[in-house]
């Protein structure tokens, strides 16, 4: 079985986020870069589904230079090839124009199988698993929790607002990994020092065959941006719980008005 | 620029979600003088009474009842219904479902669409402002390139108004046909979350635990209160789902859901940056927590320092007591 595991390197999670003076792109100084959490669990289930039935997975990210450090990790957690999509007119793309610059990459990748996280943790739009979907025409099963494979299909437990549904697809098709899909391992030692090793294919537009035009103008465009008005602490109620549970149900009711 | 307003409805149990009909009521109002019509796929008992919110029309289009949600069915539906009634913006609320059908939207499309959006108004065209890095901070996004454009609303962020008693519309069925057959995914069993529980996205009072709830078992003191507040849903912090204590789908935080309910109830959290960028949006947010160092006091509105299985209990008779009078 091929797989493809889409990656994308983003700011840690326990980042503080600091907006540029201009207001205009968020400050990337003294970031920590990190594989996206949901693309770990994407990657774990395609080294589980590689030694239950055999098969080469493909690591995939659109990124500048520091992705390197990514694709590196994933060498070392067991991947069989890396394909790092590189060049300047793939910088600040809107979702459309990653996809459609992923799509033409999984066309040239043998796959029966494509992983994505469910969304980047960042831009946090979500968009870019099932755009690729409709470009290349494949079913998707979108934030998965079970997945399994079977001979011509793969049924997942997707989940839906106040529940969840078991969905059928057939191969190829493309899944995104929520967290509770699996608990990722760790690279050992062995792995991380023979992942320096290995080759990663670097394709610029050229050689995938893309253009500025063929990938379209960004249709949306984040224009600036602002820190959530900070918040102010309170009151702290004082007494026994008894107390500070009757002081707060009145506050709530007749100072905050929630209640 | 037009501002003509197409809104997805999505239907759960055949009944109009609220979250579709909260971007409604958000469309109408940005709309003003120009319309706003709604879009209806499959059955919809209630679909005549969105004309109570004041739309200009609500097309409908047939689907096979056992299709269920195919993201690659309903796009093509609302792409046809867009060609169309062509309209300048086609919005939707960023559910689960609404979020992988505007992804596919899109690429048929050909724009991108701003996603779980929490501001929408007009000011010499659509100004959208939408939270990213998990609400860390909070973008405003424009549209370049022709219409229509598309955008996806937060649900519970914008107000549904009240419904125009008596008014109801004609539906204007589309030439549309979907053919099951053709959907590339299949829906094979749908499991419903415990009964009447409230996702923690759409309810209205969200209460949490953390490391500080000790145990899966203790999540039961919570349910109490869950249970006496109406529309309220149970938390989680990411310690305790990583504990396994209490299943992923009620973890709030940068790797959980992000919300916004009118009331946050955070229980023995410390307040770890990934968790209060998925809650600090909350209009009202309450702490009990037996450290009074815990970073979470710093944006709690009211705080409690104690041992949460104390208070919570209390609480419990307090809300039962108020909410009987």
């Amino acid at each position: 079985m091929n797989i493809i595991v889409c990656l994308k390197q983003v700011f840690a999670t326990d980042a503080r986020i600091k907006i540029a003076p201009d207001g205009k792109t968020v400050s990337e100084e003294q970031i920590e870069w990190i594989m996206s959490p949901y693309d770990e669990f994407a990657l774990e289930e395609a080294l589980r589904i590689r030694e239950a039935k055999s098969g080469k997975i493909t690591a995939l990210t659109l990124g500048p230079e520091r992705c390197t450090t990514m694709l590196r990790s994933a060498f070392a957690l067991g991947v069989d090839a890396a394909v790092h999509l590189k060049d300047p007119l793939f910088d600040n793309l809107d979702a459309l124009a990653v996809a459609r610059v992923l799509a033409e990459a999984i066309r040239k990748i043998p796959h029966d199988l494509v992983l994505f996280g469910k969304q980047g943790v960042g831009v946090d739009q979500g968009l870019v698993q099932s755009m690729v979907a409709e470009l290349l025409g494949l079913p998707l099963a979108n934030i998965v929790t079970k997945l399994s494979v079977e001979a011509d299909k793969v049924r997942c437990l997707r989940e839906v607002d106040g529940g969840s549904e078991w969905v059928e697809c057939g191969l190829p098709a493309i899944v995104s990994a929520q967290k509770g899909l699996n608990d990722p391992r760790i690279a050992n030692l062995k792995g991380i020092m023979a992942a320096k090793k290995k080759p990663i294919d670097v394709w610029n537009a050229q050689s995938l065959g893309v253009t500025a035009d063929s990938i379209g103008a960004s249709t949306l465009t984040h224009d600036s941006y602002v820190l959530p008005p900070p918040r102010k602490a309170g009151k702290v109620l004082q007494g026994t719980a008894e107390d500070t549970a009757q002081q707060l149900v009145s506050l709530l009711r007749n100072e905050a008005k929630i209640i | 620029m037009g501002k003509t307003f197409l809104i997805y409805i999505e239907t759960k149990d055949s009944k109009a979600r609220k979250s579709s009909i909260e971007a409604l009521c958000a469309a109408r109002r940005v709309a003003g003088d120009s319309t706003a019509a709604a879009v209806v796929i499959g059955q919809c008992d209630d679909a005549s009474s969105l004309a109570q919110y004041g739309v200009s029309a609500v097309y409908t289009v047939n689907a096979p009842s056992t299709a269920g949600f195919s993201s690659d069915l309903h796009a093509a539906a609302v792409a046809a219904a867009a060609d169309k009634v062509k309209p300048d913006f086609i919005g939707g609320s960023a559910t689960v479902l609404g979020r992988e059908l505007f992804g596919r939207l899109s690429a048929r499309l050909g724009r991108t669409a701003a996603m779980d959006c929490i501001e929408m108004k007009w000011d010499g065209g659509l100004k959208l402002v939408r939270p990213v890095y998990s609400g860390k901070a909070l973008a405003t996004v424009s549209f370049q390139g022709e219409a229509p454009h598309l955008f996806t609303l937060r649900p519970n962020v914008f107000p549904a108004d009240a419904p125009a008693a008596g008014l109801s519309c004609a539906l204007t069925p589309l030439d549309v046909s979907l053919d099951a057959t053709k959907a590339t995914s299949r829906v094979v069993e749908v499991l419903r979350g415990a009964a009447g529980e409230l996702d923690v996205a759409e309810a209205q009072v969200v209460i949490s635990g953390g490391r500080g709830m000790k145990g899966h078992e203790n999540f039961d003191v919570l349910r109490k209160l869950v249970a006496v507040i109406p529309n309220a849903a149970l938390g989680a912090s990411r310690a305790a789902v990583d504990s396994g204590w209490i299943d992923h789908s009620h973890q709030v935080g940068q790797t959980g859901k992000v919300v916004s309910p009118q009331l946050y109830i955070a229980c023995g959290i410390s307040g770890a940056i990934q968790h209060l960028a998925g809650m600090s949006s909350s209009k009202c947010i309450v702490a009990v927590n037996k450290d009074p160092e815990a970073p979470i006091f710093k944006l709690a509105d009211y705080g409690i320092v104690g041992d949460l299985f104390e208070v919570v209990p209390k609480l419990v008779e307090e809300f039962k007591k108020l909410l009987a009078q």
